[in-house]
């Protein structure tokens, strides 16, 4: 499938920042199941400094913006070929080791109701089934509900509430993946449509699972699939923070207001 | 040189400068108080000295009326008036701990000597300290230090942001002390040339440490015009505005020379300059001592503000 | 109970020769003259400003650290013998660094279990997949040894992060050669004071490939309230270059510039004093004041060298610790020169067992402690102390190593009451570049307290010059 992103992320401040610096790693990934026709990324106004892609295989650009400014826009922009291998991350090159992975962070640590979820889920030697099992379960328990939950609630809390976002299911099945001693990781990027074909936010975000054999292995708990031709990824990391797309800072006492506006489309063929 | 550290070299002369200011305004506070009609007018007194130094505010909060006793405490030791002496040595010793390597070694003994001894004097009992003292003692630290950066210091650029701490504190210091012994004790024009305006007029100078050197540069009656023209317009005058403006501009310059590259902070100080050499002690009087000091005051700020932008900010490109 | 302990001045009796004319000028020395040399050591120091804080105490912010005037001496055979140690240990280090950001070939060797790697708290992701300049990660490795007899030296530990105290390394030297001129006209010393000008050159060898001409290289302190502040200073006093704070600094186009008041320059080595987290907020903890937003893009995409380089940590952990040795077999294909202490992790079953019955004769330390906290020394606690550290061990076994407690060796010390015997440790400074470089010498700690095997200064230890003696 070929898809269209128009992505522009825009930070207004109340008062005069002294200057901006963002670290970006808003690129579609290199695999088998990505192909970009046609990528830009700009900082309106602003300076793009190094560039290089990190051991996650996530490409890094760092980007500054002077100062006094009241506003910092990030366009994206381009044209992205996907594929569905049923979530499997074929052909990404890495520098990292799984076992990297398998450290705890604060929205993701192990409390005992995602240990109890973990373990309710029947033991398999399967590995990719048991993946599988625990999206499922993470699904189940989660209900997707926009507006409950923020940036920084843990998996715990909203394992305990029942309700949540993508990235609430990411974290959970993070931490549950964990609990039963596999890498698990988050993964933002792209949604096209829901299977429903209905339209619906499309900065997205979901988890990776490493599959001893297989590799990794994306699981949309939220959705209760796995990505395919629909998504495009962009980053990963240890858990949402990490795997930012965008991460920035504005030096001023100015308080910040963000305005968001992704459009992901398929392209008429 | 880095931003942060001209700004650390430039407020320890500032604190060092200050911490002196306030210890002469103590010394003729102090003098004052020997006078027999210690009254009224000795209380007035006492008020004038701790709006001169921008503490009264302070000052009213923490102990209410002026006695004696507590504004020796206020102004030298009281860690709560940033303008106390010991709170300007401890500052200006912090910011030399800082800037360690960019002074030199008798600099900072001369520095930390006087942290250290006035830690000391901290722990003295009160009564075994005599107000003159104390005051005698600040004056000769901050003399010291003068001495040890004149004697010692390579005339480099942290040498001219040691100069431009001094000399603009300076400026400022003189016109504020000026202006708060006009505006407090000449209310009226009537009061002028009086027996009480000439007494005042003697505390001012005395509080510039400049009494005697007046009598030597103009002999004769003290004049309100004699003293205006002693502080503000004679170059002779260590503390005149004159010599502190023509002070910073030459450090201004010397950094401009130094870094190749002109900063709208030496213009400033140089019209600065400029306007005060062609003013009269009747044009001062023709525009009110008042408003040429408060605008003289402004002008001070209004540079201090430019050097901060061309050097100290380090937000200059 | 000293006669336990190596002395090394005395030996049955006799005087070692690297100690022969001391023990003339010690004989020759009145308490009163001793005395008076104390205090003119002392307020030498205070006068130049080396203090040091001690983390979580409060009292006096400008402490000075004990000095020692009696110096520990070493021969050229046994500093050489040290050297080729240190040398090969810093090499190793390296190796170990640069392979496990990079293919880990140690590790599917199986010479080292990839879990204490890789699950490591030091372990950096940040830094995965990242050949630093010259392929150096730890640009100063700091070596802290004991030695137990004559030829006998134990690594306690390493430190590659950012190992400090080499101010007073410098400090001592300079201190006694002018308190005691005659001394180092009878004995020949060999010099230390070439260390800050190695430490430059050695910076500069990694400067970043896109850096033309001259590098300029900086310190980054956290700031004046640091503990080590005085060190920081006076090091880049010495290497004359600046001194900087993260606020001094700001990335842009590529590059880390220094605001100045003659407007940006560019930096393109950063030696820095502070932690791997506090280096990017945008990168490690957000809340972070101390570093530069944006300086790990920078440095990843190639326009700055940190030194050491992010991650560096993962070497110096105390559970690494014990795999020094295989590292050097498997990337130097030598034997250690320098022994490691034997070693029994606490996360392993059989070791933990043993740990616990024999609690009262061991040394237990925390994985990342630091500054001899959060230690146990067993034969000098209490049974109270003994049963209280148990329970934290067997709550959190897999964060404790245990070691035996060495018989460190002891070096003449002026006390109260004269001369009595001290126990000392060395840690010798190697810098790492484009050459492996070691100034002969170190800071040598002593436990000032009589018996005391501690000898952190924020544990009563106090410092000492080292020696070498020429041929």
């Amino acid at each position: 499938m070929i898809l269209n992103v128009s992505h522009t992320t825009t930070y207004n401040y109340d008062a005069p920042m002294r200057g901006a610096v963002q670290s970006l790693r808003l690129f579609p990934s290199r695999f088998d199941g990505q192909k970009v026709l046609d990528w830009r990324v700009e900082v309106e106004g602003g300076l793009c400094g190094g560039s290089f892609r990190d051991g996650a295989g996530d490409r890094v650009e760092g980007w500054s913006v002077r100062g006094p400014l009241t506003q910092v826009v990030v366009r994206v922009a381009g044209q992205v070929e996907t594929a569905d291998l049923a979530g499997l991350l074929r052909g990404h090159r890495e520098q990292v080791p799984p076992m990297a992975y398998l450290c705890e962070t604060l929205p993701t640590r192990a409390e005992p109701v995602l240990v109890d979820l973990a373990r309710s889920v029947p033991v398999s030697a399967d590995l990719l089934d048991l993946a599988h099992r625990l999206a499922d379960a993470v699904g189940a328990a989660i209900v997707y509900r926009p507006g409950v939950t923020h940036a920084h609630t843990t998996a715990a809390e909203a394992l305990t509430l029942g309700e949540g976002v993508c990235q609430d299911h990411a974290h959970a099945l993070i931490a549950c993946a964990r609990v039963l001693d596999l890498p698990a990781r988050y993964v933002s990027g792209y949604l096209s449509a829901t299977s429903d074909g209905i339209a619906h936010e499309a900065a997205h975000a979901w988890a990776e699972i490493h599959v001893a054999g297989l590799g990794w292995v994306g699981f949309d708990a939220a959705n209760g699939c796995c990505p395919d031709d629909r998504y495009i990824r962009l980053a990963s990391g240890q858990d949402a923070r990490e795997a930012a797309p965008i991460r920035g800072i504005a030096q001023g006492i100015g308080v910040e207001r963000l305005d968001v506006a992704v459009a992901v489309d398929a392209a008429q063929q | 040189m880095l931003s942060r550290t001209a700004d650390n070299l430039y407020w320890i002369a500032r604190y060092m400068e200050r911490a002196e200011t306030t210890a002469r305004l103590l010394e003729v506070g102090a003098r004052i108080a020997l006078m027999p009609s210690a009254g009224h007018g000795y209380r007035n007194e006492w008020d004038s000295l701790l709006r001169a130094s921008g503490t009264a505010a302070g000052f009213a909060q923490k102990y209410g009326d002026p006695v004696q006793r507590n504004i020796e405490s206020y102004l030298f030791f009281d860690r709560d008036n940033p303008s106390s002496v010991a709170s300007c040595i401890e500052r200006a010793r912090e910011n030399a701990r800082i800037v360690r390597t960019a002074l030199t070694t008798q600099v900072w003994d001369a520095l930390n000597t006087a942290y250290q001894e006035m830690r000391q004097l901290e722990r003295t009992a009160r009564s075994e300290l005599e107000l003159t003292q104390i005051t005698e003692w600040t004056m000769r630290q901050a003399a010291m230090m003068r001495g040890a950066i004149d004697a010692t210091m390579l005339r480099n650029d942290g040498y001219d942001f040691l100069g431009l701490g001094y000399a603009l504190e300076r400026a400022d210091s003189t016109a504020r002390l000026m202006d708060v012994k006009y505006y407090v004790l000449l209310p009226r024009v009537d009061f002028v040339g009086s027996g009480l305006d000439n007494y005042q007029w003697q505390t001012l100078l005395r509080a510039m440490s400049a009494h005697r050197a007046f009598h030597w540069a103009y002999g004769g009656d003290i004049t309100a015009g004699k003293i205006a023209h002693f502080l503000i317009l004679n170059p002779q005058c260590p503390r005149s505005l004159v010599t502190a403006t023509s002070a910073a501009m030459g450090h201004l310059d010397r950094l401009a020379r130094g870094y190749g590259h002109h900063t709208s902070a030496q213009q400033r100080s140089h019209a600065m300059l400029a306007a005060l050499m062609e003013t009269t002690v009747e044009d001062i009087f023709d525009e009110g001592l008042h408003d040429f000091l408060s605008r003289f005051v402004r002008e001070v700020g209004e540079l201090t503000v430019l050097v901060h932008d061309a050097y100290l900010s380090g937000e200059a490109r | 109970m000293a006669t336990e302990y190596f002395n090394e001045m005395y030996e049955a009796g006799a005087v070692r020769a690297p100690y022969a004319r001391l023990e003339d000028w010690t004989r020759a020395m009145p308490a009163e003259f001793r005395q008076m040399k104390q205090a003119e050591a002392e307020a030498l120091f205070r006068r130049i400003g080396i203090t040091f804080a001690v983390y979580g105490e409060g009292g006096d912010p400008d402490r000075l650290i004990p000095f020692d005037m009696f110096p520990r001496v070493f021969t050229q055979s046994e500093w050489r013998r040290l050297e080729r140690g240190v040398k090969q240990r810093a090499r190793a280090l390296n190796a170990f660094l640069l392979d496990v950001y990079g293919r880990g070939e140690i590790i599917r060797a199986g010479r080292i279990p990839a879990r204490l790697v890789y699950q490591n708290e030091a372990y950096e992701r940040a830094a995965a997949g990242f050949i630093p300049p010259r392929g150096v990660y730890s640009h100063i490795v700091g070596v802290d040894l004991v030695r137990t007899g004559p030829d006998d030296f134990f690594v306690l530990e390493d430190n590659c992060r950012t190992p400090s105290g080499v101010s007073y390394m410098l400090e001592n030297r300079e201190i006694m050669m002018r308190m005691f001129p005659a001394l180092f006209r009878e004995n020949r010393i060999e010099p230390v004071d070439g260390y800050p000008d190695l430490l430059r050159r050695t910076l500069a060898s990694v400067a970043p490939a896109k850096c033309g001409g001259e590098p300029t290289v900086v310190i980054l302190t956290p700031g004046h309230f640091n503990s080590a502040y005085y060190e920081h200073s006076f090091l880049a006093d010495l290497m004359g270059v600046e001194l900087v704070e993260g606020a001094d600094l700001f990335v842009e186009g590529g590059f880390v510039w220094m605001r100045t008041t003659e407007g940006p320059k560019r930096v393109d080595v950063i030696y820095r004093r502070i932690d791997d987290a506090f280096l990017d907020p945008l990168c490690f903890r957000p809340e972070s004041m101390l570093g530069v937003p944006g300086l790990m893009d920078v440095y990843r995409s190639g326009g700055v060298t940190i030194c050491s380089a992010p991650g560096s940590g993962v070497a110096d952990d105390k559970a690494i610790y014990t795999y020094v040795p295989e590292m050097i077999r498997f990337y130097l294909g030598e034997e250690p020169v320098l022994q490691n202490v034997p070693t029994w992790q606490c996360g392993r079953t059989d070791d933990l067992k043993y740990v616990v019955e024999n609690l009262c004769d061991l040394v237990v330390k925390e994985v990342h402690g630091s500054g001899g906290y959060g230690m146990l020394v067993g034969p000098r606690s209490t049974s109270e102390q003994i049963e209280g550290f148990r329970a934290r061990l067997l709550a959190d076994p897999g964060n404790y190593i245990a070691q035996p407690t060495l018989a460190l060796s002891t070096t003449p010390t002026f006390v109260n009451e004269g001369i009595a015997p001290r126990h000392v440790d060395l840690r010798p400074y190697c810098l790492v570049g484009e050459r492996v470089e070691l100034v002969p010498g170190g800071l040598t700690r002593v436990a000032l307290t009589e018996g005391s095997l501690v000898v952190n200064s924020s544990q009563g230890g106090g410092v000492k010059d080292t020696w070498v003696l020429a041929e």
